[in-house]
């Protein structure tokens, strides 16, 4: 059994945005990068597939400059046998392009399987998992919560969360591509033997460049800002009974909003 | 002819507020591009489907077939993009709700079209889409430019006012056999939730509980405020982390992104990560015993008391001054 997990490498929740003086992107300097958080729900479910299934190989991948590594590394040292490196260089890129260059690396891997975060928490697009999975023409399944491999090992059932505390059940044959959600797992701490093994796993690093084919972005991201500020509005004074008619009296006639 | 196609959605027969919000939306940006706005379901019609009329759309189209009943990426995709190639819109808008979010970028692959997802603005610029997005959980903003001639995008929930243009107006309702094909990744069944409320992420009010809450059952006090005011209840990750509230009630970067025109924070401090998750609302309200809590700082209004005593006072008086 062959699966995939493509990774992506983003700020740390943590991070404090400042805008470039251009307003053509963010400052990058100083910024902690982290695994995205959703990945590691991918990562994590990659691997108990491979143990369900007694075997087989777990491939990270990545698009990036020469810091995703990092990602890789960390994929690696909780237990993924292999790890690409996109080297991104020279290449502008929108969701449609790194959807290109993704599926192009996977096609030629041929994974049974790819599990990916539900959505990278810097653009918070939820775009790319899909359009791979237009560009292999396979099945795809969002914002899963649980996944149950099949018996013959070449499908599975997976229930995907779809608001209102309902949720979709879907049988699918292999291969599919899978957005994890919270909650389906719990990603494994890479442990000190890990990390060291990961070190001598094969990681090989391939250029965008060569995979881009005719792709161009088909969008353009401009004029980036800091959102409107919201300041402090009036702390209520008072005796309970008396705030409560007050607020009440403000939302309806002054914020209208009830 | 410039015209802008919504993907609508519906719900126990009836036509969504999400789609009366896109549709009012659509026929103010197609007026700029001359053009017109129209409405494709899938799947069975809505029994008000024409009263999108209404709300600027003039045509909205049915396409039925038994295999489109339940939800199927593929087949949802191949019919719509059957339909696009017919009626050629150069808009395509969808609501980003976990159906829209999931069809809208795999129409878009197929079709070679730029897409701008969950945003909270869209305008015509030069003839062409512009929308307004958040990236970075809300700390950041941007404008999106399309270079292809298909632009696509989805709005978050509640970011228009379903504004009535033309009242009493029927839309033309056009139902057309849509054989998707063969289809892969059927949907074996639909596990319904205990909700039958509207979802956080659509909600226009909501009371939302944090740590303060100190036990699953206090959350009542929370839903019967709720009930009088017509909102959804949500937590804070501090509450569903202590086991107060289940996972699909969280509101934050980690859970649910809301857009409400109300958002009343019953014992909250207000985490970034909590902001991140509500900091669009139009009108914030916070209660908590904790004069320093940061959401003091955030919020519009704000009663410094205890939720327990505050929030059943608050219900009371919603009772009284609703009932006038």
């Amino acid at each position: 059994m062959k699966i995939g997990v493509l990774l992506k490498q983003v700020p740390d929740t943590e991070t404090k945005i400042r805008i470039k003086s251009d307003a053509s992107g963010i400052e990058t300097d100083g910024i902690k990068y982290i695994v995205n958080p959703y990945d590691e729900f991918a990562v994590e479910e990659a691997l108990k597939t491979k143990e369900k299934a007694g075997g087989g190989e777990v491939v990270v991948m990545s698009l990036g400059p020469a810091r995703v590594v990092d990602v890789l590394r960390t994929g690696l040292a909780m237990g993924a046998d292999r790890g690409i490196h996109i080297d991104d260089a020279g290449l502008s890129l929108d969701s449609f392009v790194t959807a290109k260059i993704l599926a192009n690396v996977a096609q030629k891997e041929s994974f049974d399987l790819i599990f990916c975060g539900k959505q990278a928490i810097d653009d918070d697009a939820s775009q790319v998992v899909q359009m791979v999975a237009e560009f292999l023409n396979i099945s795809q399944v969002l914002l899963v919560e649980k996944f149950e491999l099949g018996a013959d090992k070449k499908s599975a059932t997976v229930a995907r969360r779809v608001g209102g505390g309902s949720k979709e059940v879907y049988t699918l044959e292999f291969p599919v591509i899978l957005g994890a959600d919270k909650g389906l797992n719990t990603p494994r701490y890479a442990s000190l033997p890990g990390i060291m093994k990961a070190k001598t796993k094969p990681l090989a690093v391939l250029k965008a460049t060569d995979l881009v084919g005719e792709a161009k972005p088909k969008t353009i991201s401009v004029n980036f800002r800091l959102p409107p500020e919201r300041k402090a509005g009036k702390i209520l004074q008072g005796e309970p009974e008396q705030v409560v008619k007050e607020l009440v009296k403000l939302l309806r006639e002054e914020a209208k909003v009830i | 002819m410039s015209n802008i196609l919504v993907i609508g959605e519906h719900t126990e027969g009836k036509v969504k507020k999400v789609t009366f919000e896109l549709a009012s939306k659509a026929s103010e940006l197609a007026a700029k591009l001359g053009g017109q706005a129209e409405v494709v379901f899938v799947g069975a019609s809505p029994q008000n489907a024409a009263e999108l009329g209404s709300y600027g759309a003039k045509k909205v189209y049915v396409l039925q077939n038994v295999k489109l009943e339940k939800y199927n990426t593929e087949g949802f995709t191949k019919v719509i993009t059957d339909l696009i190639g017919e009626t050629k819109p150069t808009v395509v808008l969808g609501t980003a709700s976990p159906f829209g979010r999931d069809l809208c970028p795999r129409l878009a692959a197929r079709l070679g079209a730029g897409l701008a997802s969950d945003c909270t603005n869209l305008d015509i610029q030069d003839g062409k889409l512009l929308a307004t997005r958040p990236l970075f959980s809300g700390k950041a903003f941007v404008d999106v430019k399309f270079e292809s001639s298909l632009q696509m995008a989805t709005s978050r929930p509640n970011s228009f006012v379903a504004s009535v243009v033309a009242a009493g107006v029927s839309a033309e309702v056009v139902a057309k056999d849509s054989d998707p094909g063969n289809l892969r990744a059927v949907m074996k069944e639909i596990v319904k939730g205990q909700s039958d409320k509207v979802d956080l992420t659509e909600a226009s009010k909501i009371v939302s509980g944090g740590r303060a809450m100190k036990a699953p059952e206090n959350f009542k006090i929370l839903q019967e405020l709720a009930d009088v005011i017509g909102a959804t209840v949500g937590a804070s990750r501090a509450a569903v982390d202590s086991g107060y509230a289940p996972h699909d009630m969280q509101v934050g970067q980690t859970g649910k992104v809301v857009n409400p025109n109300l958002y009343i924070a019953c014992g909250i401090s207000g985490a970034i990560q909590h902001l991140a998750g509500m900091r669009t609302s139009k009108v914030i309200v916070a209660i908590n015993k904790d004069p320093e809590a940061p959401l003091f700082q955030k919020a519009d209004y704000g009663i410094v008391g205890d939720l327990f005593q505050i929030v059943p006072l608050l219900t009371q008086e919603f009772k009284r001054a609703l009932a006038e």
